[in-house]
């Protein structure tokens, strides 16, 4: 929870809705990269959040790689230029997309207020639909095929043009999956920040 | 005329998805060069020209005199339309026209005039593909980009962070493999010192049965009769006797969810799909009476003396006395969706619950009854799946085990006395059933995909006694005999297998019998 939330309880700021929107990302890429086996399970450990047991990775490089793009992701969200945050999950050895998880990000209430605008969306409802979605999540290993290979994965902002380049960041090519099935997850909302969450994988049938 | 042909070439070889320019030459090349050579007779003599006009072709990428005027003509195609026309071409009369002259009044062929035909350009036109897409085209690839990536492609650009987190070690192989393969684990190599039948000892079938995690179809009482659930269908089974009858049938689509016998006695009690729970005496095959309450299907249920505890498709709990005519108890929303486990402790002091929604709760039993307070003790969510598996040990009434579903499969040993998880094994398949043995110091689960066995384990240290199997489709349910020799299980094969696993070691009991004897036989002796 961030001070400005605590100032004002009754009312999730703009900053805050970012921030509750990066927390469920966080969670929701250490599930995804668990639940999906790319990483040895030993390196996960479990926390509690949003009334879940969640595995998150104590990997200190993947923890460091998640927390600088998603710290770069709140400063965007706040800017209100991100439309789609895509974890692709990629094969090692053919550079082959074998699956990916689309979270689209859509605006919501009034957004002429600029920075000013709030929600008064109680946070126990929103992290309620939160947990419905990662349990989704972790469930989704029952229809996903294997991911039979060394794998890795990247994570892809899609931002609208005006965007200022930090260091260290590149433009990217968009990764499709061939042969493709989506399944939609439940979404959730700030009423600032809307998510929807689907996976895209590879159907070999 | 030389630079489009040099331009398709570099094409037909960039584009491996292109029409085919490697294989026999296209009808309108070969059309030219018959032409060229003024031959009348078209089939007879067009392979010959055939592997000339591939030689041809061969040679033209070598020429790099034409390399400027290949990227001047790529980028204004449009502009030099006048200097491809075939200058041989026009001169030579076609043998289509002088056919056309021969059969006045034409017919309804149409013949067209090659000669105007600018082919080489209108192949290059169409390999081209580039920036002369139609406009259609053009609004149909965005609305496409649209619909895959939300956003028109053009205005957006897709960011990543260059310090790429690092990839699994080498060698690493998914965990999850063990979902979707058929690999056998061994089981612990300590070899257990007694004997188990690794066949089962009967096969019973059970048509119709309802392949559904969230039910509880089968229960052996203590009277030695086990009930079975098939569909709309109850039957009774004796396990003594070997005797079967129907107990009821319900109407319409109707189905039966759940069926518990009282601790002590022959009353059954029956969850249905319409939520009410009905009451049988298996001694006289009647109902005694039908307690509503819940607005769901009824999934699972358990005895703690004269309260029967319901847990239903919504996520409630009922308490009923079955004595009162009004039944309801307490009504208990510890879960946010269907409770698909639910088992009193063997000293009725705690109830535990499980439920769709991956959580567990325990309920302390109020001080001076039989039904539960209405907050839980403990709210354990651990298990990332549904817990649908839970068993209370017998001779040490606080440890419970528990088990998940597909995405957890953890069997997980819980001590309620401290609120503590004192152990958790990986089990490698979801699991659908758990039970205590009461003759040996170990517990036995029942698994779905991939081996649908049953595993014994040891307690407290978990390892592997032995795996037991047969069933082709998942083991839907477990119930053990009164004496706890003997374990059922229930597949989503239609079949029930009875596992004789836990009996009794003859030697054992015949030395705990001559225990008690030698010193009355010691007396006598003297």
């Amino acid at each position: 929870m961030t001070a400005v939330e605590q100032k004002n309880k009754s009312a999730i700021t703009l900053k805050g809705s970012s921030q509750i929107i990066c927390e469920y990302l966080d969670y929701g890429i250490n599930s995804i990269l668990y639940q999906r086996g790319l990483y040895p399970p030993e390196s996960f450990k479990t926390t509690e959040n949003y009334g879940l047991t969640i595995l998150m990775s104590q990997d200190n490089k993947i923890k460091e790689f998640l927390s600088t793009t998603l710290n770069q992701l709140k400063e965007w969200l706040v800017q209100r230029i991100v439309t789609k945050v895509a974890l692709v999950i990629t094969n090692v050895k053919t550079v082959e997309v074998m699956e990916r998880w689309d979270f689209i990000v859509e605006y919501e209430g009034d957004t002429s207020q600029g920075n000013e605008q709030t929600s008064s969306k109680p946070l126990k409802q929103i992290k309620n639909e939160i947990r419905d979605v990662l349990k989704q999540i972790a469930s989704s290993v029952a229809y996903l095929p294997l991911l039979d290979c060394l794998c890795s994965f990247d994570i892809q902002i899609y931002t609208k043009n005006d965007v200022v380049l930090p260091d260290e960041w590149a433009d990217a090519q968009p990764a499709n999956v061939k042969n493709a099935q989506s399944v939609k997850m439940r979404s959730f909302s700030t009423n600032i920040h809307k998510m929807e969450t689907v996976v895209i994988y590879k159907n070999d049938e | 005329m030389a630079q489009f042909r040099y331009v398709n070439e570099l094409n037909s070889l960039l584009n491996v998805d292109g029409p085919i320019t490697k294989g026999p030459t296209p009808r309108w090349q070969r059309k030219g060069i018959e032409n060229n050579t003024s031959s009348t007779n078209l089939s007879l003599n067009s392979s010959k020209h055939r592997s000339n006009s591939s030689i041809n072709n061969s040679k033209t990428p070598t020429k790099s005199s034409g390399g400027a005027d290949v990227i001047r003509s790529k980028k204004t195609p449009g502009k030099t339309p006048s200097k491809s026309k075939s200058p041989g071409r026009s001169t030579t009369p076609t043998p289509n026209k002088a056919n056309a002259n021969k059969t006045p009044g034409g017919g309804d062929r149409f013949i067209p005039s090659r000669s105007a035909t600018n082919f080489d350009l209108g192949h290059f036109k169409i390999v081209q593909n580039d920036e002369n897409d139609s406009p259609n085209k053009q609004d149909l690839q965005r609305a496409m980009c649209e619909n895959l990536h939300g956003n028109d492609i053009q205005n957006q650009r897709i960011l990543s962070y260059q310090k790429k987190a690092p990839a699994a070690p080498e060698g690493f192989q998914n965990p999850m493999r063990v979902l979707y393969t058929q690999a056998k684990t061994p089981a612990s190599a300590r070899a257990c010192n007694r004997y188990i039948p690794q066949a089962p000892d009967r096969i019973l079938d059970a048509p119709d049965i309802i392949d559904d995690y969230y039910l509880n179809l089968m229960d052996w009482g203590a009277n030695n009769i086990l009930a079975a659930a098939l569909g709309s269908h109850v039957y009774l089974w004796n396990a003594g006797t070997g005797k079967i009858e129907e107990l009821l049938e319900m109407t319409g689509n109707d189905y039966i969810c759940s069926l518990a016998w009282i601790q002590e006695g022959d009353y059954l009690a029956v969850g249905t799909t319409s939520g009410t729970t009905e009451l049988w005496d298996c001694s006289k095959n009647k109902r005694l009476r039908i307690m509503d309450g819940h607005s769901a299907r009824i999934g699972s249920l358990s005895w703690n003396s004269y309260i029967l505890t319901s847990g239903s498709r919504s996520g409630q709990i009922i308490h009923h006395d079955v004595r009162q005519r009004e039944h309801i108890v307490s009504t208990l929303s510890g879960h946010t969706q269907e409770v698909c486990g639910l088992k009193w402790s063997t000293d009725g002091r705690f109830l535990a619950s499980g439920g769709n929604d991956n959580v567990l709760n325990i309920w302390p039993a109020v001080s001076n009854g039989h039904h539960t307070q209405n907050q839980p003790l403990f709210s354990f969510t651990a298990h990332q799946a549904a817990v649908k598996a839970l068993a209370w040990c017998p001779w040490q009434p606080q440890i419970l085990a528990s088990g998940g579903g597909t995405a957890d499969r953890h069997i997980r040993l819980w001590n309620i006395n401290t609120g503590s998880c004192a152990n958790a094994i990986d089990t490698k398949s979801q699991v659908c059933g758990l039970l205590w043995s009461t003759n040996y110091k170990e517990l036995i689960s029942g698994h779905g995909f991939a081996n649908n066995q049953l595993i014994i384990w040891k307690y407290p240290g978990m390892t592997k006694v032995t795996e037991l199997t047969g069933h082709t489709a998942r083991v839907l349910h477990l119930a053990m005999s009164p004496d706890g020799s003997t374990v059922l299980s229930a597949g989503a094969d239609e079949t029930l297998r009875l596992w004789k696993c836990f009996v009794k070691n003859p030697v054992k009991i015949k030395e705990d019998k001559t225990k008690s004897k030698p010193s009355v036989l010691n007396t006598c002796i003297r």
